[in-house]
């Protein structure tokens, strides 16, 4: 059994790449030269100073005594938080905007949730001198306002969704309906492991470094390059994908993957797509989503933005298919509450979406010497308003 | 041989193909509007069957189909619909929608019912070649329906003769990078676009589809191609026609048709 994508971009009986005749072109592009600009020695060197010297790279994996304890395991948080822009999204947008010039191309488009991956996007095109389009549903635009400004001043024009839940899941539809409006000039940067092939393993490639960092810096200080667990996240899965890709094949780790329950699993507010999805086709992808009997998209719903999306991505509905991962749903009043304990105990405002995979740490017997892993996907600036507004402090 | 094979060895040229959401406006109208479309002189019928998330659609299908789903639209209650159509009409239908909707429904029991209520064709966007060819070519062909894949301004020669080969009926030509319900007119770039199609040699017919939307871009398109396909303008003619389906349908051939 293989966990990684096979030649023809299917994990297990999930990805492919279901995609109208208007997208084939610039996928088919894509598809066939991914893989050789990646390996090229100047994009190499182009994207690995980009990490070390704009990001910041590696980030560091901190060590989180006063965790540990509570938690009766050592526990590891891989800092993706301290990346340049506050979240593991800019290791994709690095590159994909080096793979977009390679291309070519000269106008980005971009979905975004919570905003992160937005601003990401933002950023690299600023940094490239590059136009910006950013798709972002009207409810994430309200509730991540300041990511919102944060696109605006880095130069990039955000147009609001109005269809459906008004959320990711929409702005996505809307940056694929520009693609086909732009085939020429246009490179859409999708911001997580999900769309049509080649896009999930191009993501989790770009991703892969922070699991590629976490092996060395374990060895380092566990004389081991393995953990026993590895805690990520998963919206569409791209943190989780980076945090799991160097481990995929090593069976003594085990991966745990965070989604979001929203009010409850059952509560019909969820985004707990592992419990909830079945088999069927996503933004031209085939994985597990949410749906109806008659295979109408189920709006999801969770207070984290970034999480708040009704599939995943192929990559994890392979890993969830064969239990090489293990999932738990986390609601919303038990992320809020993680990231309010993380904050007093570590001094870290962990993002929203992170805080579901911290309150998983609860769900776990950990032997006594276990090393644990939990990727930080990202800092909690982003959800202050959120966090404010349900504290009471 | 169905219906749109007989149509298009009859019929060469100006062929009237339009598009509408079923279960749009009302719940019921569906078949009301095939007949009056029929009755109108229309050749061909594209039936949509409406989807949450319709990646090729603009705004006007969209909303059509979130109205339609609104109204217990699904293709149960469709097929259902459809049942004594043949009682009553004879005009080549051909059923459109997303391929997450035939997988659910089952492929085996979709192709079989589409067979039972005798509906001729199927365009499924999304539908990628490799998996058509794996799951329903002979499914298709041993129940004599016809399926029509798209050519886009950017699809390649080599790509063009692959989808003619496994096309049958008519190849959609979609007249621009867009989706449906874009901007209208057709400018010369785009006849430059027709006129290099109509250069290869084709195994099938054509019609010309996106941007349609009046007599004028209707002619246009039909000097390039064996007819054309119009769905948003149309909607658009029923969503403002209101109750009364059968006049806006008159209406509306009437002033493409003049
Ligand atoms: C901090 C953070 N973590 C996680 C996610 C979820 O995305 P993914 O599952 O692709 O990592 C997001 C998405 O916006 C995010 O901002």
């Amino acid at each position: 059994m293989t966990y990684n994508i096979d030649d023809k971009g299917y994990y297990g009986k999930f990805g492919g790449a279901f995609i109208p005749e208007m997208l084939h072109a610039n996928v088919e592009e894509l598809k066939q030269q991914y893989i050789s600009i990646m390996n090229e020695p100047s994009f190499q060197a182009d994207f690995q100073n980009l990490l070390k010297d704009y990001v910041g790279r590696p980030t560091p994996l901190y060590f989180a005594k006063r965790l540990s304890e509570k938690y009766k395991a050592k526990i590891y948080l891989k800092r993706e938080d301290l990346c340049h822009t506050g979240a593991h999204k800019v290791n994709n947008t690095i590159g994909q905007i080096l793979m977009a010039q390679r291309l070519g191309k000269t106008r980005i488009i971009a979905e975004t949730g919570a905003g992160q991956h937005g601003v990401a996007t933002a950023t690299v095109c600023a940094l490239m001198g590059m136009e910006c389009i950013v798709y972002m549903g009207a409810v994430d635009i309200k509730r991540q306002a300041p990511n919102v400004m944060r696109m605006k001043m880095l130069g990039a024009e955000v147009r609001p969704a109005e269809s459906g839940s008004k959320t990711l899941k929409d702005a996505t539809n809307e940056a694929i309906r520009d693609w086909i409006s732009n085939p020429k000039e246009t490179h859409y940067i999708i911001g997580s492991v999900v769309g049509p092939h080649p896009y999930p393993d191009m993501v989790a490639k770009f991703q892969s470094v922070i699991s590629e960092e976490i092996k060395w810096q374990l060895q380092e200080k566990e004389n081991t390059p393995n953990p026993d667990y590895v805690f990520a996240c998963v919206g569409g899965g791209s943190n989780a994908a980076g945090a799991f890709y160097h481990y995929l094949d090593e069976p003594n780790v085990k991966l745990i993957s965070v989604e979001a329950a929203g009010m409850g699993i059952n509560s019909g507010e969820s985004a707990a797509t592992s419990v909830l999805g079945t088999l069927g086709i996503i933004h031209g992808s085939k994985t597990l989503l949410m749906q109806t009997e008659d295979g109408q998209i189920i709006e999801p719903y969770s207070i984290s933005a970034g999480l708040d999306y009704p599939g995943i991505g192929p990559m994890h509905a392979h890993l969830i298919d064969s239990k090489r991962a293990q999932t738990f749903s986390v609601t919303d009043q038990e992320a809020l509450d993680a990231a309010l304990d993380l904050s007093r105990i570590e001094g870290i405002i962990p993002a929203l979406e992170t805080a579901h995979a911290l309150h998983a740490l609860s769900l776990i017997d950990f032997e006594p010497n276990d090393i644990v892993v939990l990727n930080l996907s990202g800092r909690g600036d982003k959800d202050l308003q959120t966090y404010i507004s349900n504290y009471d402090l | 041989m169905n219906r749109i094979e007989k149509l298009f060895e009859e019929k060469k040229s100006s062929i009237l193909n339009i598009y509408f959401t079923a279960g749009f406006p009302n719940l019921t109208d569906t078949v009301t509007i095939i007949k009056s479309l029929e009755e109108n002189g229309v050749d061909l019928i594209e039936l949509g069957i409406p989807y949450s998330d319709p990646l090729a659609d603009g705004t006007t299908i969209q909303e059509s189909g979130n109205i339609a789903i609104g109204n217990g639209m699904s293709l149960k209650v469709l097929f259902e619909q459809l049942k004594d159509l043949r009682k009553e009409s004879q005009i080549p239908i051909i059923l459109m929608g997303y391929l997450n909707q035939v997988m659910q429904f089952g492929v085996e029991k979709f192709i079989k019912k589409c067979k039972e209520v005798d509906i001729d064709g199927l365009i499924l966007p999304d539908l990628p070649v490799d998996v058509y060819e794996a799951e329903f070519k002979s499914l298709i062909s041993s129940n004599d329906l016809s399926i029509s894949f798209l050519v886009t301004p950017q699809t390649s020669d080599e790509r063009i003769e692959q989808i003619d080969a496994n096309s049958s009926g008519f190849v959609y030509v979609v007249s621009d990078s867009s989706i449906t319900g874009g901007k209208s007119g057709i400018s010369s770039q785009q006849i430059e676009y027709f006129k290099r199609l109509n250069n290869k040699s084709w195994k099938n017919p054509r019609l010309i589809g996106f941007g349609i939307s009046d007599a004028q871009t209707f002619n246009t398109a039909c000097t390039y191609a064996n007819g054309a396909i119009i769905g948003s303008a149309f909607i658009k003619a029923l969503k403002k026609g209101g109750d009364d389906v059968t006049q806006t349908c008159k209406t509306f051939v009437e002033s493409i048709r003049n």
